[in-house]
């Protein structure tokens, strides 16, 4: 029997996610329509006033964009691990890191890409100045995959239980916490025409350091959760 | 094999002769852990002078600090256990990690309570969103994680190994968010004893402060050992040793 190549493999799981995300395409408008409802609901808690809302536009579209992932982060591996397709997965002679890292890499372009498209649209709503919201679109860039791989590692070790929503939301806190300061503060360092690199660089160091462990780590859960 | 390792530590990870052991352990770590807080007390609450820009409301740190410091060291021995129970696969350190993380969440909300409660009089807030408040309150997250993940599983050890997992992560994560909050945001004062160079506190307030932070470690010890005892007898309920325990108390 000959192995197809690490590429070919890796090209049919990515196809293969990317496949069944379009055939289900409501699934994809789902965080998009949650981040847009959560956004559309501050200004009616916190009062029209453009001042006000232009000083927490940044952070209220990072944290609505961070829950929106949280929401779509639970399903993940779920399908997978029902239809049995992820022990494949597992016992495949690939290294299975580097299939998860393309689950990873397909979730990310199925949840967090159009999150950061419509970004802007949720800064605008909420009156944050033209020139920040590149600066927030990069912040969101950076942050949003390592949120992914970081939520990877996380919806891996719960595979094998069956309630993980709520716990996820709180085995997740502590891990972003560090991108949520980095991301907010490049936002609010723009916003007041400061230098904003440094928290960028910093979230880009720790988006470098996730790409190599946390598919390693995920494997490891994955292992530990399925008990492989 | 590793030969310089004495044969009892080897012995002590079998869990009826652990189970023997920490029993026989339990009640002399309750009583040091009983009468060294009884004598930090007094020490602290009694003899220590009144600060004399705090006046009396310093002395919370004899609860405070102690506590503080007890939540980063279950922590670490958490998330050593979990090392251990991870890469050997050992029964014991699984027992270990996973009942070290309700002791040490308790610590933590202590400290956070203790904390909060010295705030009100002298900073004016209950709470702040400094960087060492915050940081505590994100370990208190990681332990309700890890509690929280080990209960999610039916299966008790493959819910272990999973926290364990998790614990390891978090040991990660901890000086991460310390110094990301760090930079975000400080109020809290800097540290004032320390194991290398002159601590800057006197004596009369040091010696309680140390005292109470030996009878948290006795404490720590003793809730260990019931824990992990309560605990092996369920995970071994099948075992012939468990059914010669319950034999024996069941016998008039």
């Amino acid at each position: 029997m000959t192995r197809p190549s690490l590429t070919a493999a890796c090209s049919a799981v990515l196809r293969r996610d990317l496949t069944l995300a379009w055939r289900r395409r409501g699934d994809i408008a789902m965080p998009v329509l949650y981040a847009l409802i959560v956004a559309t609901l501050f200004p009616f808690a916190l009062g029209p006033e453009d001042t006000l809302l232009q000083r927490i536009a940044g952070g209220v579209v990072l944290v609505t964009v961070l829950l929106a992932m949280l929401l779509a982060l639970d399903a993940m591996f779920r399908s997978d691990i029902e239809d049995g397709s992820l022990e494949q997965l597992v016992v495949a002679p690939q290294p299975l890191a580097l299939m998860l890292g393309m689950k990873i890499l397909a979730h990310w372009l199925t949840t967090a890409l159009p999150l950061i498209v419509i970004s802007p649209l949720l800064a605008g709503m909420l009156h944050l100045p033209n020139p920040v919201i590149p600066v927030l679109m990069l912040a969101l860039l950076l942050a949003t995959p390592l949120l992914s791989l970081l939520g990877a590692v996380l919806v891996a070790l719960t595979a094998g239980t069956r309630r993980s929503g709520m716990l996820l939301a709180l085995m997740l806190l502590p891990l972003c916490v560090p991108v949520v300061i980095f991301a907010a503060g490049a936002v609010a360092a723009a916003q007041q025409g400061l230098p904003w690199l440094a928290p960028i660089a910093w979230l880009g160091a720790g988006l470098v350091l996730a790409l190599v462990l946390a598919p390693l780590a995920c494997a490891i859960a994955l292992r530990i959760a399925l008990d492989a | 094999m590793a030969k310089w390792i004495p044969l009892w530590v080897h012995k002590l990870g079998s869990p009826p002769i652990f189970y023997r052991f920490a029993g026989a352990v339990r009640p002399w770590a309750i009583a040091i852990a009983i009468v060294l807080a009884a004598l930090a007390l007094y020490g602290g609450l009694v003899l220590a002078p009144a600060d004399y820009q705090q006046g009396d409301a310093y002395r919370i740190i004899f609860i405070h600090v102690p506590s503080a410091w007890m939540s980063l060291f279950i922590y670490f021995v958490m998330a050593l256990a979990s090392f251990i129970a991870l890469v050997w696969r050992v029964k014991l350190a699984e027992v270990i990690a996973m009942e070290s993380a309700p002791i040490g969440a308790a610590f933590t909300f202590v400290t956070l309570v203790t904390g909060s409660l010295w705030g009100k009089p002298m900073w004016g807030t209950w709470w702040t969103w400094d960087a060492r408040l915050t940081s505590e309150l994100v370990l208190l997250f990681l332990y309700l994680g890890v509690i929280g993940l080990y209960h999610a599983f039916e299966d008790r050890r493959q819910g272990a190994r999973a926290a364990a997992f998790l614990a390891i992560i978090g040991v990660i994560n901890v000086p991460i968010v310390h110094f990301s909050v760090n930079w975000w945001n400080t109020l809290h004062q800097g540290s004032t004893v320390r194991l290398l160079g002159p601590s800057k506190m006197v004596g009369s307030m040091l010696w309680p402060l140390l005292t109470m932070m030996a009878a948290t470690k006795f404490y720590y010890v003793a809730s260990l050992f019931g824990r992990a005892r309560t605990d092996l007898l369920a995970m071994e309920s099948g075992k012939d040793w468990v059914r010669q325990i319950a034999e024996s108390e069941a016998r008039p």
